[in-house]
């Protein structure tokens, strides 16, 4: 009954899977239908433009110099950058392509959470502290800190830049397929609004207006998942094998919905794709600024910790709203799902049963319908409000840090040599957000119809191969020097595009190969491009001589001194 | 005089026993988060059976669903272990060679 809805959550939003895929859905929302139009979400969802909008009008006033805008004037504490992390990191996507995966599939759906959540511990152990003692706005700062600045940054923000860019042109097209389906409302209307939105976000109140964005998106996510999960347990005297037994009764794949499925094959891309997930998480330039937003290496800590427990909580309860759906949705199929119809009638099935052809609006729309299903129409409102503003707290961070890289990497460190001031680095910050918002809005009506799935699983393998192993030798390797971690960062960067091009997701299923023709067998590059980067890094250095490696060697211990115990770290009181 | 202070941290045995500490206790914790993530994922890649065989007769939930769980659990936990034993413990011995580096 269920069958077709299965197919068209593997077909359209995880396009990667049928070609050998693993964990790189839960990132595109794939095609849906228009609905009708619906008022409650939409006065839901204008309640929170007017909060935000209000927010950003205070934050503006307090948005003068550019340390103000790149991270708030350092203020932050840690708890609330923790959950503006969360904001920044839990994407509609994975609230509605996880839960919608566990609909279709049951036990598979874990599996991407987790994938989805392991790269935090490597951000506590490794990064964040060194983070927030050697830097100031960009992780280019960090990874720069005792180099040569201008390949250094260049480079940083070339890396930035195409992680920001995929990951946006994902998420624009995800907001205008989402909106179309939730709200009624035509796709280049729900573009235009996010792009407008976010860019008067960013540009007006800067991080401290992203910021709180952030929190209150991720505090509407948490509290409604939360309700949604609750209303599922209690229904089951909160006793989650009653609802798993319910689950296997009603769902077509029965007690398979309880194992692994189809989705790890191949052991190799197994790996990769977590590597992909557990490096690339440290790797995001979004992410990574965030941790400039605090006074002290203490609350970048405590940020992580938090932010870590909020993702992973949210996690465990997308899984229980899978489930849940899976259980609700089917006792009332007339509302949740398109009849099949057979010469304008609904066709029965052998057993004497309707037949009923998968959800409306298609297979992301489990969480969705779930929250009409407990809550009724006020709450799916609500949902579906919280659905939008997810989306528009992902694209105001990653505009945030789009514009910083090319304003305080590229124009401030590149072309002005460092010697810009504050209010001509504002400006040009201010006009690269208009900039991306712009060419935010006219990327994603130009890639409506393409298939993206692939571009957030891109974005997270350039991360891990080019900017993290950039900033992990930077920070922890003596030895290296500048040539030896650009001539790496560019080796990852390109091996990671180009493999990701030569795989299937892209070779077959964009450009249209036939299949199984793609050179490149596995599911993400990860694996080999990140260890080609760490060994050219490694390489190169070892035999870069030269005056300035150095130089470069012998400003390692201070640097040290610095990242360890935050000894001269710019601080929140400097501005 | 910053440069005199991070020459007084660099002499001082103190910071080197600290680092020290630090880096092998992030060490050991991120190679335990490795080995609880890619076990899970190796489980899955090499005996799926095995994670999908029901806790007890009769059951519907598989092995692999509280393991599974668990790593999510595991992971919220092993972070807030290093956050919390990084900002009291290390913290500590931080102010300390801070303190003993600035006043000479």
């Amino acid at each position: 009954m269920i069958s077709k809805s299965t197919r068209n959550i593997l077909g359209l939003t995880l396009g990667l899977l049928a070609t050998g895929g693993v964990l790189a859905a839960g990132a595109d929302l794939g095609n849906t239908t228009k609905q009708a139009t619906n008022w409650v979400a939409i006065a839901m969802f204008a309640i929170f433009v007017a909060i935000t909008l209000g927010i950003t009008k205070w934050a503006a006033a307090k948005t003068k110099s550019a340390a103000d805008f790149y991270t708030a004037g350092g203020g932050i504490t840690g708890f609330q950058n923790g959950l503006a992390i969360a904001g920044d990191y839990m994407s509609a996507a994975s609230f509605l392509g996880i839960s919608g995966l566990v609909f279709a599939n049951g036990f598979d759906g874990l599996i991407f959470s987790i994938g989805w959540l392991v790269g935090w511990p490597v951000i506590t152990f490794l990064m964040a502290e060194r983070l927030r003692n050697l830097g100031k706005f960009t992780f280019a700062d960090v990874a720069a800190y005792r180099f040569s600045q201008t390949p250094m940054r260049s480079f940083a923000a070339t890396g930035s830049l195409v992680v920001v860019a995929f990951y946006m042109i994902a998420q624009m097209v995800g907001a205008g397929q989402l909106i179309k389906v939730l709200f009624g409302m035509e796709y280049i209307y729900a573009v235009v609004i996010v792009g407008v939105l976010m860019m008067c976000y960013v540009l007006f109140g800067g991080m401290t207006a992203t910021t709180w964005v952030q929190i209150i998106k991720a505090i509407m996510l948490l509290t409604g998942a939360t309700f949604m999960a609750l209303a599922v347990l209690w229904q089951f005297n909160f006793n989650p094998e009653a609802l798993f037994a319910k689950a296997v009764e009603v769902h077509p794949k029965h007690l398979a919905i309880m194992s692994p499925g189809a989705l790890i094959k191949d052991p190799v891309s197994a790996i990769s794709v977590g590597m992909a997930l557990m490096f690339g998480t440290a790797g995001l330039p979004h992410i990574l600024m965030r941790f400039f937003t605090v006074p002290s290496a203490k609350e970048a800590r405590k940020s992580v910790g938090w932010a870590t427990t909020w993702i992973g909580y949210f996690y465990i309860l997308t899984f229980i709203i899978g489930f849940g759906a899976i259980v609700m949705l089917t006792q009332n199929p007339e509302a949740y799902y398109v009849p099949k119809m057979v010469d304008g009638v609904q066709a029965v099935g052998a057993d004497g049963k309707l037949v009923w052809d998968g959800l409306k609006g298609g297979g992301n729309m489990a969480a969705i319908h779930l929250a009409n299903a407990v809550g009724g129409n006020v709450f799916l409102g609500f949902i579906s409000a919280v659905a939008f503003a997810t989306i528009l707290a992902v694209v105001a961070g990653l505009t945030l840090s789009g514009a910083s890289a090319v304003s305080h990497d590229l124009y401030a460190t590149v072309f002005k040599h460092g010697n810009a001031d504050s209010a001509s680095e504002l400006r040009v910050s201010k006009m690269t957000t208009v900039c991306l918002g712009i060419v935010a809005v006219f990327l994603g009506i130009a890639f409506e119809k393409e298939n993206v799935a692939y571009m957030v699983m891109l974005a997270f393998a350039i991360a891990c191969s080019a900017n993290f192993p950039v900033l992990f030798m930077s920070v922890l390797w003596k030895d290296c020097t500048t040539k030896g971690a650009v001539a790496g960062g560019i080796v990852g960067l390109v091996a990671s595009v180009v493999l990701t091009i030569l795989s299937a997701s892209v070779w077959e299923a964009v450009l249209k190969n036939p299949k199984g023709s793609a050179l490149f067998p596995y599911s993400s590059p990860a694996l080999f491009s990140m260890t080609a980067a760490f060994l050219v890094i490694y390489l190169v250095s070892k035999m870069d001589n030269s005056k300035q490696a150095q130089l470069e060697r012998s400003l390692y211990p201070a640097q040290k001194v610095r990242s360890e115990t935050g000894v001269g770290s710019s601080s929140a009181s400097g501005h | 005089m910053n440069d005199d202070i991070v020459a007084r941290i660099e002499a001082n045995p103190k910071y080197h026993q600290l680092v020290r500490k630090r880096s092998s206790y992030s060490t050991i914790m991120s190679i335990l988060m490795i080995i609880a993530y890619y076990g899970y994922i190796l489980l899955i890649a090499f005996n799926k059976e095995w994670l999908g065989t029901p806790l007890a007769p009769g059951m519907v939930t598989t092995i692999g669903i509280p393991l599974g769980v668990g790593v999510i659990i595991f992971t919220i936990a092993i972070t807030n272990v290093y956050v919390r034993k990084a900002n009291t413990e290390f913290d500590d011995m931080n102010a300390e060679v801070i303190r003993e580096a600035s006043k000479k």
